[in-house]
């Protein structure tokens, strides 16, 4: 058993293409940091030093870790971890 | 360049006036690879902003499944500029995740002359493209 871990569009050039990877851990903090050790260079898209990128949506199951307990979430077998850019923009 | 129905070039200007002066957005969801835009989804702005616009993270998490379920994917993200003309702020460049997507900007700044206008945006490089408005 694993936690899947959908990637978006813009980050499968880590993943070699794959829309979803495997990766462990008990917390999203600590899924993270095994998706870097199987797909290097992904983390800095996902994280910097003050959490969660304010840019990027993770989702656990159906809902918003920003809802739950961010990079502290716990996360366990069968769970899915969807992660989306947020679509954002602005005239200024 | 991009190829989209009249209609849905009207929904989206339309869209645009009912917010304005805050900013719209929204997706048209097309058959993955066709590069047909068809299925119109307004979003909501988040932000409630004239100056910036974000997807409600649930609503865009809700609507990405959707399309994955359908096989779909966003051939067009559009948003309108109230007050500026209708090209990519440094903003919309660096947000912009979807490198396959038609990005396309109305501008309601000045209501005798709306801009509807295409863009590209990969890597930070912007290329506007043609426009092609078919039927109706």
């Amino acid at each position: 058993m694993a936690i899947e871990v959908r990637i978006p569009t813009i980050l499968r050039t880590y993943t070699d293409g794959a829309k979803s990877v495997n990766a462990d851990g008990a917390t999203l903090s600590a899924l993270i940091g095994d998706l870097e050790a199987r797909h290097p260079g992904i983390k800095a898209r996902l994280v910097d030093e003050s959490g969660l990128r304010r840019f990027v949506n993770v989702y656990l199951n159906d809902e918003d870790v920003r809802f739950l307990g961010g990079l502290d979430t716990p996360v366990s077998d069968g769970d899915t971890v969807t992660v989306l850019p947020a679509v954002a923009g602005g005239g200024r | 360049m991009l190829t989209i129905s009249r209609e849905l070039v009207d929904k989206i200007i339309a869209h645009a006036w009912a917010d304005h002066p805050d900013e719209a957005c929204g997706v048209i969801a097309g058959p993955a690879g066709s590069d047909r835009p068809e299925r119109f989804i307004p979003m909501e702005n988040a932000e409630r902003s004239p100056t910036f616009y974000r997807f409600d993270s649930m609503e865009q998490f809700r609507v990405w499944r959707e399309m994955d379920d359908r096989d779909e994917e966003p051939v067009v993200v559009y948003h309108s500029h109230t007050a500026t003309e209708a090209y990519p702020s440094r903003t919309d460049v660096s947000y912009a995740s979807e490198p396959g997507a038609h990005y396309v900007l109305v501008s309601t700044a000045d209501p005798d002359n709306v801009q509807f206008r295409s863009f590209r945006i990969v890597d930070g490089v912007i290329t506007e493209e043609d426009v092609r408005i078919v039927g109706g």
